[in-house]
C-alpha cells in the first residue's frame, strides 16, 4: 500500500462515513428496523472480497477461508435484501381490510 | 474486450453499485419509498458482484475455485434466503445480530488469509512492499473488529433467542479477564504492525502465531463484552455490533484494495454509529456504561418507594370500554410486553374497532420499545397497523394533553413520569412517553410487578388512572367483546 494509495482510500473512507451521516439521520425511527437489516445487506458487499480471495486461493487453507467467507457473506446478502423487503411490504399507507373483516 | 477495458468497466460497476446504495438508504427516508430504496441497493449489489465475477473471470479461475465461488454462496445464500422467508418478526432482531455476525466474520477472514497467504512470506523476504506498516494496521485492525463482532453477535443472537440466558451473566473475575484480552490483544497488534513496518522483525512461523494469539483474544473479547449485558439494553448493543461491522467491512477494503467495499462499511458504520447514540439516549444511558454494564446488575436499583404513595384504582372491562368508546382521541402505548403476549393483532382490531366509531386513534413508539431500533413499528406494520397511526415520542408527546384515553399495554419504565420529575429516581432524565398528561389512563397489566428498571410507576397511582389487570392479549380480547357489545 503506497501512500497515495493510503490518502485515496482515506478520502472516499471519510466522504462516505460524513455521507452516510447526512442521509441515514433523515430516516425516520418507524424505519430504524428496516434500516438496520438494509445496511446489514449493504454489508455484505463483502461478498466481492470474498470472489476475489476464492478466486486466487491457490491452497487448501486459503480455499477453506474463501468457502467460509463465501457462505457467511452470501448468507448476509441473500437473507438481509430479502428479509428486509419482506419487511418493508408490511408498512401501509391503508392496509386493504378485506381479509381480516372475513373472520370477524 | 482487453483486460485494460474490463477493468475500467468493472470499476464504473463498483461506482454505479456504490451509487444505488446511498440513493437506496436515501430512499429509506419514507415509508412510501423505502421498499424501492431497498430493491436499488439490491440491484447495486448485484452489478458489484456481477463486476467481481467478470474481474477474476479475467484473470483464470481454476475449477476448484469456481467450485468454492459458486458452493459457498449457494450454502450461505440457500441458508440466508430460508432463514429470511420464515424467521418471525418478533425474531428480527437475532436474525439481524447473525447478520452481523456472518458479515463481521466474513471481513475478518479476508484479512486473516491476506496475511497468512501473502503477509509473512513477504516480511520474510525482507521486507518487500506488500506487508508494510499501514496494511498490516487494516489488515490487524479487521480481525480484531472482525472477530469481536462475530463472537459478540453469536453471543447476542443466543441471548435474544433463549438458547443462553437473557439476565447478565457474570462470570467470575469476567471483568478483569476482560481487560487481560483487550491489552493481550492490542499489545500484539501493535507488534505485529511495527513487524509489517519493518521496524522489528521476526521469523513468519512467529508473525502467524501472533496474528492467531490477537485473532483469538478479539474472539474471546467479543464473549466477554456481551455476556454481562441485559436483555433490555439489546437495542444499544446490536446497534453497536452493526457499526463494527461496518467498520470491519471498510477495513477489508482498505487490505484488499476495493473502494466500494470501503464505501459500504463506511455507510453501515455511519448507519450504527447513529443508531448507538439513539438509543443510548433514549435509555438515558452512557455507551461505556452499557457495555461496562451496570443496570441489570447493580443490586442498588432496588425500588425507590419514596413518593409513591397513594392508592391504585383497579377497573372493569365493561368501564374501561365504556371510556374507550366514547373518547374521541386515543392513543395507544404498547410495550415490549404486548410484543411477549403476542397481542399486536389485538390490539390492532380494537383500534379498527374504536375508528370504526370515529375516534382518532394512533400508536405511541418508544425509541426502546423493542429489543431493537424500530421493533415495535415492525411488529404493528405486520399486524396490519398503517404507518401513519405510528408516532414518534417527540411528535406524539405534545398531543397527550389532547388525549382523552392512553391505553398502555405491556410499556411500564417509558410511560414512568418519576423519569421526569423525581431527581433520585434511577431512570430520572431518561426520556418518556408524556402519558400522565392525558385527560384518562388505562393501563393494561397483569399485575402490580415492576418494570425491568425496578421501579416503582407512579403512573399506576395517579387519580386519572384505572388498572386493568389482565394478560395483555386475554386483556385486549376482552375489551374487543366489550366494546362490540356496547
Amino acid at each position: 500500500m503506497n501512500v497515495s494509495n493510503l490518502l485515496d482510500y482515506l478520502t472516499v473512507f471519510v466522504l462516505a462515513i460524513l455521507l452516510g451521516f447526512e442521509v441515514i439521520s433523515k430516516v425516520p425511527a418507524t424505519l430504524h428496523t428496516p434500516l438496520m437489516s438494509g445496511t446489514n445487506s449493504i454489508h455484505g458487499i463483502v461478498l466481492v472480497g470474498a470472489i476475489g480471495l476464492a478466486a486466487g486461493a491457490d491452497n487448501p487453507l486459503s480455499a477453506a477461508l474463501a468457502f467460509v467467507a463465501m457462505a457467511f457473506a452470501g448468507a448476509n446478502v441473500v437473507g438481509g435484501y430479502w428479509v428486509t423487503d419482506r419487511m418493508l411490504q408490511m408498512f401501509k399507507r391503508r392496509p386493504v381490510p378485506t381479509t381480516d373483516k372475513a373472520d370477524r | 474486450m482487453n483486460a485494460i477495458d474490463v477493468g475500467y468497466l468493472v470499476q464504473l460497476s463498483f461506482i454505479v453499485g456504490a451509487a444505488l446504495f446511498v440513493v437506496g438508504l436515501h430512499q429509506m427516508n419514507s415509508p412510501a419509498t423505502a421498499r424501492q430504496g431497498n430493491r436499488l441497493s439490491a440491484a447495486g449489489m448485484v452489478i458489484a458482484v456481477s463486476a467481481e465475477v467478470l474481474w477474476v473471470t479475467q484473470t483464470g479461475v481454476g475449477l476448484g475455485n469456481w467450485l468454492v465461488i459458486i458452493g459457498g454462496l449457494a450454502l450461505g445464500g440457500g441458508l440466508g434466503l430460508r432463514t429470511a422467508r420464515t424467521v418471525a418478526m418478533t425474531s428480527m432482531p437475532q436474525l439481524v445480530s447473525l447478520f452481523n455476525a456472518v458479515g463481521g466474520g466474513a471481513a475478518a477472514l479476508l484479512a486473516f488469509n491476506d496475511f497468512i497467504s501473502l503477509g509473512g512470506h513477504r516480511v520474510l523476504a525482507g521486507g518487500a512492499p506488500g506487508l508494510d506498516g499501514w496494511r498490516t494496521f487494516f489488515i490487524v485492525a479487521d480481525i480484531v473488529i472482525g472477530s469481536v463482532t462475530f463472537t459478540g453477535s453469536l453471543i447476542a443472537s443466543a441471548k435474544l433467542m433463549g438458547r443462553i440466558r437473557g439476565q447478565p451473566i457474570l462470570l467470575p473475575g469476567g471483568r478483569i479477564l476482560s481487560w487481560l484480552v483487550v491489552v493481550c490483544s492490542l499489545s500484539v497488534a501493535i507488534v505485529l504492525i511495527l513487524a509489517g513496518a519493518g521496524i522489528v522483525t521476526y521469523d513468519v512461523g512467529v508473525l502467524n502465531v501472533l496474528l492467531i494469539v490477537a485473532l483469538a483474544c478479539a474472539l474471546a473479547f467479543g464473549v466477554l463484552m456481551v455476556l454481562p449485558i441485559g436483555g433490555a439494553d439489546m437495542p444499544v448493543v446490536i446497534s453497536l455490533l452493526n457499526a463494527f461491522t461496518g467498520t470491519a467491512v471498510s477495513m477489508a477494503g482498505f487490505v484488499v484494495g476495493n473502494v466500494m467495499l470501503i464505501v459500504a462499511g463506511a455507510l453501515v458504520g455511519a448507519s450504527g454509529a447513529i443508531l448507538t447514540r439513539l438509543m443510548a439516549n433514549a435509555m438515558n444511558r452512557s455507551i461505556a456504561n452499557i457495555i461496562v454494564g451496570g443496570f441489570g446488575v447493580a443490586e442498588g436499583t432496588q425500588a425507590s418507594m419514596t413518593g409513591v404513595d397513594g392508592t391504585v384504582r383497579e377497573v372493569s372491562v365493561d368501564d374501561a370500554a365504556i371510556q374507550l368508546a366514547y373518547a374521541s382521541k386515543v392513543v395507544i402505548v404498547p410495550g415490549y410486553g404486548l410484543a411477549v403476549a403476542q397481542a399486536q393483532h389485538g390490539v390492532r382490531e380494537l383500534a379498527d374497532l374504536l375508528e370504526a366509531r370515529g375516534i382518532d386513534v394512533s400508536y405511541a413508539i418508544h425509541p426502546v420499545a423493542g429489543r431493537m431500533p424500530g421493533h415495535m413499528n415492525v411488529l404493528l406494520a405486520e399486524a396490519n397497523v398503517p404507518y401513519p397511526q405510528l408516532k414518534e415520542m417527540d411528535d406524539i408527546n405534545p398531543e397527550f394533553e389532547r388525549t382523552d384515553v392512553a391505553l398502555v399495554v405491556g410499556a411500564n419504565d417509558v410511560t414512568n413520569p418519576a423519569a421526569r420529575a423525581d431527581r433520585s429516581s434511577p431512570i430520572f432524565g431518561m426520556p418518556i412517553l408524556d402519558v400522565d398528561k392525558a385527560r384518562s389512563i388505562i393501563v393494561v397489566k397483569r399485575s402490580m410487578g415492576r418494570g425491568y428498571a425496578g421501579i416503582d410507576n407512579p403512573l399506576y397511582v395517579n387519580p386519572k388512572t384505572g388498572m386493568f389487570f389482565a394478560d395483555a392479549k386475554k386483556g385486549l380480547q376482552e375489551l374487543i367483546a366489550a366494546v362490540k357489545a356496547l
